[in-house]
């Protein structure tokens, strides 16, 4: 047997350990990435270094969610919060495939992610041995990177890759698999943090013969625009960014996932672009003679049609992934590196300036949607609760100060639309993949990630439902998450779609919904319903000030509409109010 | 926008799973690669992917951009024909009795400048190396006389440009 005090006081400085397990190694491997709150599902794959949590408890925080995917989501929540690496665990086979969803939404919204999954014995491999499953090669098309351990030494260095390429550069989720073998086998364990890999160069060097043309066009320019996305956060770049907006005095716009990077009221943040985005907006992509895009990478729900994509503007484009430039929308100029740093050289160079001229028309386009959407949306005057009073609600008791986690579908674009936040890290949702069930789970783990802040999930009654049964996380663990289902009996968002694009046939999107109330509190949650809205005030206020978890069921009408929209294919310009 | 024969050259390290994390690419986008070979480039552990496919200009820069993305890929750089040179291999199998009984075969197998790799009693092997269209011609005419295996590599091919990987890698070291 070995003695592991006796062990640790010989090496203490050093991370080195004598003849210790496979399983040992990759629990030691995270702490030393200060990984010390993990998400995970056990089995019969992953049972050895389930058995080192049990020993190091005291050290490391298992989270058991009652999913696999919530163990992702949960992870994924936890790093968009904490800015940290989120870890979760599952055993091979059925555990392994559970986590796809997660890791491919990690994939394309850029969240650092590490996933290790038990795998059979490296004897075992190939002979469809039980809950054998090619994880590897299912995951390779929605990861980072991916390998698979069959010898514990491998252990220290390719867990030290793992989280280093998992937060690197732009940050993405990594599945490490390790064999049962490899888990139980011993060997002497040494620790090195990664700290590069030949054949991956995440940080470029910046041009500077870029940033002088960009300084040129921005000069020059009368009607610029700067569109923000998530690079800002990733890159925490959030203080350079308001330094440029408040330096070059051009107005911004943001993506779904840059939201909260600069503060909600901050003169310069004019709203969202996008499908669902605001009007001005959109509208003014198609107006503007410069459009600075910083972090963000064109997808087709923030551009819609291509071909008439602000094709007026010279576009300078500041991404760090080498992919992404030129791929969906040509820049004709590129500050290949990251935000931060492009941003610093763009902040000594530029001049102060103002757009007064310009800045009215962001006015005057505001009014319109203020007129014709925004008022009846907050101040609506027929009976039945509008989905944006309820954001409306939450804003005025959490004073903009809360994370506001959201699923997918017709709420997260209210959410997002309305939610007032002061600081960066604040908006959690499934942007690119638009994974429905992400909310509940993800908001466990933001709230793991933030503990001293608010943490609201406001998720529609479809998605509630895919993984309602992280209500079961919450309980075990009494994280003090409030939980607000925006409940619209229907798949709102496809029935919105089924309405104006295909004669109102509602295929399978009604939704016969069970007692939320009592589901919640089953799971000894404390829970309300609000059906009129002269309770919604002082629900919302004993929700947000309780504590502990809340459930709170709001009523809304049930064929609402999320306007504006640009329908699917349109162009930016064709943005409809009605 | 015309499509193009293009030769993706790709150094990687060695890495158990990366040829399938590059086809991985050419599937997600429903491209067909026309041909694939890969071995040990001039430097000791790192390798060299070529994979040969039609597309347009545009497509061909995204998709290496993709392929230089992963993490065990050194360096993606795609060409155009008159860039490369290139060679495909190929073997013929026909059996022993048509080499001694039809003359013309023996023409054949001279003209082409094919080479003979074995004879046995049953069946003899000839190989050709050269453009498509040669081995491609070769195939044909032997066709006739009983082609009792057939079987092309893909393609191989070195640039015309200096490639200039060892310095890729010394940069790269420093930078670290």
């Amino acid at each position: 047997m070995v003695d592991r005090n006796a062990n640790e006081n010989m090496n203490n400085s050093t991370s080195k350990l004598l003849n210790i397990s496979g399983a040992e190694a990759v629990i030691r491997c995270l702490l030393e990435e200060e990984a010390n709150l993990v998400y995970g599902y056990p089995g019969g794959a992953i049972m050895p270094i389930y058995d080192e949590i049990f020993k190091f408890q005291d050290q490391l925080h298992h989270v058991l969610t009652r999913h696999e995917q919530g163990a992702t989501h949960a992870a994924q929540g936890f790093a968009r919060t904490s800015g940290k690496v989120g870890v979760a665990l599952a055993t091979s086979g059925p555990g392994a495939t559970n986590l796809v969803t997660g890791i491919a939404d990690a994939q394309i919204d850029s969240t650092p992610m590490v996933c290790i999954t038990g795998q059979v014995a490296s004897n075992l491999l190939g002979s469809d041995a039980f809950q054998e499953t090619d994880i590897i090669g299912i995951s390779t098309p929605v990861t980072k990177w991916n390998y698979q351990i069959t010898k514990a030494a491998e252990i220290p260095e390719i867990m030290a890759k793992a989280f280093y390429i998992a937060r690197s550069g732009r940050p993405g989720p990594v599945l490490i698999d390790i064999t049962k073998d490899a888990q139980f086998e011993f060997f002497d364990f040494s620790y090195k943090k990664c700290d590069g890999i030949r054949s991956y160069q995440p940080y470029p060097n910046l041009s500077m013969e870029a940033v002088d043309k960009a300084v040129e066009l921005i000069s020059q320019a009368k009607k610029p625009l700067v569109v923000w996305g998530q690079g800002i956060i990733l890159g925490k770049a959030e203080e350079e960014f308001k330094t440029f907006l408040e330096k070059s005095g051009i107005p911004a716009v943001w993506t779904i996932l840059g939201l909260s990077a600069l503060a909600t009221d901050h003169p310069s943040n004019r709203g969202m672009v996008g499908m669902h985005g605001n009007y001005a907006p959109n509208l003014l992509t198609n107006e503007c003679d410069v459009l600075i895009a910083i972090g963000m990478r064109f997808d087709d729900r923030v551009t819609g049609d291509l071909t008439t994509y602000a094709k007026q503007a010279k576009i300078i484009h500041l991404e760090l992934d080498a992919a992404e430039i030129n791929k969906n929308v040509i820049a004709d100029v590129v500050l290949h590196a990251d935000c931060k740093h492009s941003l610093q050289a763009l902040n000594d160079r530029i001049a102060e300036k103002k757009y007064p001229k310009w800045i009215r028309r962001f006015d005057q386009l505001d009014a319109i949607e203020q007129e014709k959407v925004i008022h009846s949306d907050l101040n609506p005057t027929k009976p039945g609760l509008t989905m944006g009073e309820a954001i409306a609600m939450i804003n005025k008791h959490s004073k903009g100060d809360a994370v506001i986690v959201t699923d997918v579908g017709q709420h997260q674009m209210v959410a997002c639309r309305y939610a007032k936040f002061n600081q960066s890290k604040s908006n959690v949702t499934s942007g690119g993949l638009g994974t429905m069930g992400f909310a509940l789970p993800a908001a466990i783990g933001a709230k793991m990630g933030a503990m001293d802040r608010e943490v609201v999930a406001v998720i529609g009654d479809g998605g509630y439902q895919m993984t309602i049964q992280e209500l079961g996380t919450i309980f075990q663990q009494q994280v003090a998450v409030k939980i607000v289902v925006l409940n619209n009996d229907f798949l709102g968002m496809v029935r919105q779609w089924q309405q104006l694009f295909f004669d109102k046939r509602y295929a399978s999107t009604e939704m016969v919904n069970p007692d939320f109330v009592t589901i919640a509190k089953g799971f000894k949650i404390e829970a309300r319903r609000v059906k009129e809205r002269k309770d919604l005030n002082e629900v919302v206020k004993e929700m947000m000030s309780s504590d502990k978890p809340y459930f709170l069921e709001v009523c809304v009408e049930k064929e609402d509409n999320v306007f504006p929209m640009i329908p699917t294919g349109a162009s930016v310009s064709d943005i409809r109010l009605e | 926008m015309e499509k193009k024969i293009y030769t993706i050259s790709v150094y990687t390290e060695n890495n158990i799973g990366l040829l399938n994390r590059i086809s991985a690419i050419f599937l997600k986008r429903h491209i067909n690669i026309e041909s694939f070979s890969t071995s040990e480039s001039e430097i000791k552990n790192v390798f060299r992917f070529v994979i040969v496919v039609k597309m347009t200009a545009d497509k061909v820069v995204k998709i290496v951009k993709q392929i230089e993305k992963q993490i065990d890929v050194i360096k993606a750089y795609y060409h155009t024909d008159d860039e490369t040179i290139f060679q495909e291999n190929a073997l013929y199998k026909v059996k022993s009795s048509a080499l001694f009984e039809e003359r013309q075969i023996q023409n054949i197998i001279k003209d082409s400048h094919s080479n003979i790799v074995t004879v046995s009693p049953e069946f003899f092997v000839i190989e050709l190396t050269g453009f498509r269209s040669e081995t491609e011609k070769l195939r044909v005419e032997l066709e006739p006389y009983g082609l009792l295996q057939f079987v092309r590599s893909g393609r191989i091919s070195v640039t015309k440009a200096k490639m200039g990987i060892s310095e890729i890698l010394n940069t790269f070291k420093n930078n670290k």
